[in-house]
């Protein structure tokens, strides 16, 4: 901290970003000194991500203006804003994983003349920016066989150029064990000693304390303020959950008793979820909340059948399923809606009735033995589109057509046209605009009041308090609370989802060794982006 | 195809409104139509019999097996896969029909040496196609790799078991009703391939697993979450495509009157071409059997038209190549305007 000055490296006033629907981020004033770390702070969706991807030029504002050094930047690409000496290491990595360290390390900027790489200086400039670290890594090792933290090393190690003012680093702690983690830390306190102005995206509030000088908390997208990084935690809690209750959220019915999916002791193979138990009644929504690489989400498909098992037991209604395929689960009344739409959900060079339809075929109000029939199908797309408010409800416009909430509302159409028992939505809302979650959550409460069992796997806090009865919290791929009631707060989900391994992470960044193999090598299986 | 209709007041201006509507009706129907108009003209001029009934049906009976084995090929495609060894497999086709035809035709009647011998082809067209089932579904070879290497392994087997020599001794029933016969007044071959176009036709768009093809196709992930079984589509597939090529072998084994063992070697890349210059997409899940057909039945009309317009096969495998090139670009200047459309900016 002695070595920050009063000299802005950033400067940014009034940054805008607008996507159709949304403003992702409104009016943000940020300040960046050299040598200073400055963490971002607030829930998903809250523009911390979009601020940064402003910054390193990934993306480009729609109001505001942005000064690196006291003169003002445009940055129209990664490229012009690594020029100007930001450089951003995001939690997908930038790496060729064919190519050797050392290639990574000068890649863009290869020594040599005449277009001939000088392969014994590239060799020497990735030793000395790895000794300059001090990383144990050999420069000719290929990329694809280092480990996730030693590949952010390098990362980072890429990411370090002479010219460097700002570093940005997003959640770099995320899949990195505990003796890594401080690895990272005093690589971060020895860029500050360069004068290096550093934003640090995390939600651990272990490592706020740790290292940063002011935290700027941002929610929906508005600046709530910036505060000095010993503003204790409750008030840092305080500043991020201060949300009036929108009226985005539909009033809950009162849950059922009787148990329709019930889990019990179960492991996944990759042990992305360890001995986790939990049940969903008939009539109720229950959410699973957690970090990206918690367990939450590979919990849920392992109950469509989309996770290899270890051990447990999966039961619907009293059917035991463990170990089952997806087509079983959809027999049994599961239907599943992917987080990754584009990936998992649609058929996106289909027509839109394809994708609403397709699951469904088999049953006879739409084929008659082997046969579709055409027309049928067409009215039942046509008609769960108009139902779910899509625009346009066109039946044969290519799924890929339709923006993210209204291809969130098709998949939720087919969801319904399932008449299923059990829903499980993963994600629901992630890139989809607030007019379309009126309708999602809509539809959701319904599915509840007319009995059946809704889980939401959700990274949004106020799906889980506002949307559930009850909810599960992962953590390092365990339950670490279940929370109903009076219980269900802000503060007490975010104390088991944070807080909670972060006292261990910074107990055994002190010296224990690690206590958390898993944790790098699963924390890649969640796509939740 | 209504929306694309509405979009077209947001242009204003009659230039404009003119390219925007090209644009559209680019989207809509691809490239080959104009090709095909193209060609048309060029070798009308250049060749006085081009453009006769005879000629063209003869150019169509001459490419029914071509035409068959591009839809199985398109089939393939359809799944987000290639099917290399569509030549060879026609190769294996031939010769073991022609051998067990002969055999049977030593001691017994012509027709049911026929019978027999095209079950034969049949057979060994359906075993050929589930050896790239079991590799591309159960073992998860990339198809390209896995149909390259049967395109090996089935072009040895037929050179081994003929040692390279055409076989004879077919009844000469064979070839006169399935090589040179018509019914109607159309060629026995065209109207199998008719026949294999409208079945396919009706599988696509009518079965439920014709719906399937296309989804997986389209995105594995989203059809196995949507309760489809990607490896019993793969295997539908593949064994469809073997048994489709078959019959397109059996009609070129007629006509050619001999089992041949090294026939078929320019198939995969015709097929493939033909396909792409039809429309359909390599990226999988789009495409019509129309598109596949008219793509094979344009390459027939060219090569046709050039040999009637006396230019030398040299030539004529550059121009297809050069067919082939452009109509890649073309699709992908389609898949573009699509998106623009869709949004609204055309």
């Amino acid at each position: 901290m002695q070595s920050t000055t009063d000299r802005h490296v950033l400067r940014v006033r009034g940054l805008t970003k607008k996507y159709p629907g949304v403003t992702a981020l409104d009016g943000v004033d940020f300040d960046l000194l050299a040598g200073e770390v400055h963490v971002l702070f607030g829930e998903n969706g809250a523009g911390k991500s979009t601020l940064i991807s402003l910054l390193s030029g990934a993306q480009h504002s729609d109001g505001g203006t942005i000064e690196v050094d006291g003169v003002p930047a445009t940055l129209p690409s990664v490229a012009a804003a690594r020029e100007l000496g930001i450089s951003a290491v995001f939690q997908e990595f930038s790496l060729a994983p064919s190519m050797t360290v050392a290639d990574n390390l000068s890649m863009g900027t290869e020594p040599g003349r005449l277009g001939v790489v000088d392969r014994s200086s590239v060799k020497r400039i990735a030793k000395e920016r790895l000794a300059q670290f001090g990383f144990d890594i050999s420069p000719s090792r290929l990329v694809e066989s280092l480990s996730r933290a030693e590949q952010q090393m390098v990362e980072i190690a890429k990411a370090f150029r002479p010219e460097l003012s700002v570093l940005i680093l997003d959640e770099p702690t995320a899949s990195l064990t505990d003796h890594e983690a401080g690895r990272l830390f005093s690589l971060v306190e020895q860029a500050k000693a360069q004068g290096i102005g550093i934003v640090y995206i995390t939600h651990r509030m272990a490592e706020i304390a740790r290292l940063a000088d002011r935290v700027t908390v941002l929610r929906d997208g508005k600046l709530v303020g910036t505060v000095p990084g010993s503003t204790s935690q409750d008030e840092l809690i305080g500043l991020m959950t201060g949300r009036e209750v929108e009226d985005l959220y539909p009033a809950l019915p009162p849950p059922g008793t009787d148990p329709s999916l019930q889990v019990t002791d179960l492991t996944t193979f990759d042990f992305s979820v360890r001995d986790v138990s939990f049940e969903v009644r008939a009539g109720e929504i229950v959410g699973f909340a957690g970090l990206m690489g918690s367990g939450k989400s590979s919990a849920a498909r392992a109950c469509f059948g989309l996770e290899r098992l270890s051990a447990g037991s999966i039961t619907i209604d009293g059917e035991e399923l463990a170990g089952r395929n997806a087509s079983r689960f959809m027999r049994a009344g599961v239907v599943y809606l992917p987080s990754d739409r584009k990936k998992e959900g649609l058929f996106l060079n289909r027509p839109m009735r394809e994708s609403v339809t397709l699951p469904w075929l088999r049953r006879s109000s739409m084929s008659n033995g082997p046969l579709m029939r055409l027309g049928r199908e067409r009215a039942t797309a046509a008609d769960i589109m108009t139902r779910m408010k899509l625009s346009p409800p066109d039946p044969e416009r290519p799924a890929a057509s339709y923006s993210g909430g209204n291809q969130q509302k098709g998949l939720l159409g087919r969801a319904l046209l399932g008449d299923c028992k059990v829903y499980i939505f993963d994600e629901p809302s992630v890139g989809v605009d607030v007019g379309a979650r009126v309708t999602i959550y809509e539809q959701m409460v319904d599915l509840a009041r007319r009995g059946n069992a809704v889980v939401i796997v959700s990274s949004e806090l106020p799906e889980i308090l506002h949307l559930c009865h009850r909810a599960y919290v992962f953590s390092q791929g365990v339950i670490a609370g279940e929370l109903a009631n009076d219980e269900l707060t802000e503060e007490a989900v975010l104390r088991h989802m944070m807080q909670w391994d972060d006292v261990d992470r910074v107990q055994a960044t002190k010296g224990h060794p690690d206590v958390d193999k898993h944790h790098s090598t699963t924390s890649t299986t969640e796509g939740t982006a | 195809m209504n929306t694309t209709d509405t979009s077209a007041q947001k242009t204003e201006g009659g230039k404009a409104s003119l390219l925007s509507h090209a644009a559209r009706l680019f989207v809509r129907i691809g490239v080959l139509p104009l090709l095909m108009v193209v060609a048309v003209i060029v070798f009308t001029i250049m060749s006085d019999n081009f453009l006769s009934l005879d000629n063209l049906h003869s150019a169509l009976r001459q490419n029914s097996y071509i035409i068959i084995a591009t839809m199985a090929q398109f089939i393939v495609l359809l799944t987000g896969g290639f099917d290399l060894s569509v030549g060879a497999m026609t190769a294996l086709v031939s010769v073991t029909t022609a051998m067990s035809m002969s055999s049977v035709a030593e001691s017994n009647s012509p027709w049911s040496a026929v019978i027999v011998g095209i079950l034969t082809g049949v057979a060994v067209g359906l075993g050929a196609g589930l050896t790239n089932a079991i590799g591309v579904a159960f073992l998860k070879i990339n198809p390209f790799i896995m149909t390259l290497a049967t395109s090996s392994i089935f072009a040895g087997l037929a050179l081994k078991l003929t040692s390279g020599v055409p076989v004879y001794g077919m009844p000469a029933e064979f070839s006169d009703s399935f090589g040179f016969g018509d019914f109607l007044g159309v060629g026995v071959a065209v109207w199998i391939a008719a026949l294999v176009a409208i079945g396919l036709w009706a599988f696509l768009r009518y079965a439920r697993p014709g719906r399937h093809i296309y989804a997986v196709g389209s995105s594995p992930h989203a059809a196995r979450l949507s309760g489809v079984s990607e490896t019993k589509i793969l295997i539908l597939a593949y064994v469809a495509a073997g048994g489709l090529v078959a019959i397109g072998s059996i009609l070129l084994t007629a006509r050619i009157e001999t089992g041949e063992a090294n026939i078929g070697s320019s198939l995969p890349l015709q097929t493939i071409a033909a396909a792409v210059i039809g429309g359909v997409s390599l990226r999988g899940g789009a495409g019509r059997v129309l598109d596949a057909v008219l793509g094979a039945v344009f390459i027939g009309i060219i090569v046709n038209g050039m040999n009637l317009a006396q230019i030398t096969s040299y030539y004529q495998m550059m121009v297809t190549g050069a067919v082939l090139a452009i109509a890649v670009v073309a699709d992908r200047l389609r898949f573009r305007l699509a998106d623009a459309v869709y949004a609204g900016r055309i």
